[in-house]
């Protein structure tokens, strides 16, 4: 498991409240998961925070899946 | 023991009239004030003054909030000097009367870009902090005329009702994060804004007020005391009028 998708997971399990299973790459935030706008909301507010970067609204707006978030925050991180 | 012991309170507008008055009355129930203000830096940093003598903390912040720029700064420096914003008061706000058929299209921006926008701007950059602290008041001072209009101030008019719009709609997405947020719709109350008006439309206005007299800045500023405390925690998306009855 690489450490993004370790520390995505993280921030997913504790916000949503799901269990770290379910926590896949193709996972949807509000499909899969059980999030509400507010929450997807809350959620890049906290990869903010525990990447130490900025998502822009524009970018955030694209973040639907577990899987666009690390590859979102690779790309960042390795840019 | 104060109502809002220890809470961090932003107002914008607070160098004179209703804002200076809610700056000093939040201070005299424990909060900590930011005096946010645009020209008056010496009337700002006199009610900083004022709040030291109270035995609480306050700073002056300058901030145009039509400008979202200012807006992020001003909640910066906010959270750098007290660590939390608890409560946001939106009352800025400035006049630029005229009859809708001599209005410029400037005199309608400026409002709008003010009492309107400025509300949005202070809204949005205060929620990400509010939402991490699962806890948050936000007031907005609209005003009576934006609920019955008012002849000659359609740009002041159209920003007031939009606020009411506004805060309804804030209090709708921010009630699960337990960010509460009203409105206070002040009547005819004296200040420098009302002391402008010509004396015959301030007679006039008068004679629309059942308990007969004109409000004071102290009148809006406890009822705003009342929505920023615990005194009002099932109370969301409303708005008060404080107008001596004019409308009912």
């Amino acid at each position: 498991m690489s450490a993004v998708l370790e520390r995505v997971t993280k921030v997913v399990v504790d916000r949503l409240g799901v269990d770290e299973s379910e926590v896949k790459p193709e996972a949807s935030f509000r499909e899969d998961l059980g999030a509400d706008s507010l929450d997807v909301v809350e959620l890049v507010m906290e990869l903010e925070d525990e990447f130490d970067m900025e998502i822009s609204d524009e970018d955030a707006e694209k973040i639907a899946t577990v899987g666009d978030a690390i590859s979102y925050i690779e790309a960042k991180v390795n840019a | 023991m104060g109502k809002l012991e220890g809470k961090t309170a932003v107002v914008t507008g607070a160098s004179r009239g209703i804002g200076r008055a809610i700056a000093l009355q939040l201070a005299k129930e424990g909060a900590n004030v930011v005096v946010n203000y645009s020209g008056s830096e010496d009337k700002a940093l006199q009610v900083v003054e004022e709040i030291k003598n109270i035995g609480r903390n306050a700073i002056a912040v300058k901030a145009n909030v039509s400008d979202n720029e200012s807006v992020q700064n001003l909640m910066s420096q906010a959270l750098e000097a007290f660590g939390s914003i608890d409560v946001l008061i939106n009352n800025a706000g400035i006049t630029r009367d005229n009859l809708i058929m001599r209005m410029k299209e400037d005199e309608w921006d400026d409002v709008i870009s003010t009492n309107l926008k400025g509300v949005f701007l202070c809204t949005k950059a205060v929620t990400r902090q509010m939402m991490k602290q699962r806890a948050g008041r936000i007031i907005n001072i609209s005003s009576i005329v934006g609920v019955m209009g008012n002849a000659g101030q359609a740009n002041y008019v159209a920003a007031k009702a939009g606020v009411i719009g506004l805060t309804k709609t804030t209090a709708r997405e921010l009630a699960s994060r337990n960010i509460l947020v009203n409105a206070i719709a002040p009547g005819f109350i004296e200040t420098e804004m009302t002391d402008a008006l010509p004396e015959d439309i301030k007679a006039a206005m008068l004679a629309q007020i059942p308990l007969a007299q004109l409000g004071h800045p102290e009148h809006i500023a406890k009822a705003v005391v009342f929505l920023a405390s615990e005194d009002s925690s099932y109370m969301t998306g409303q708005v008060l009028h404080i107008d001596g009855g004019m409308v009912m």
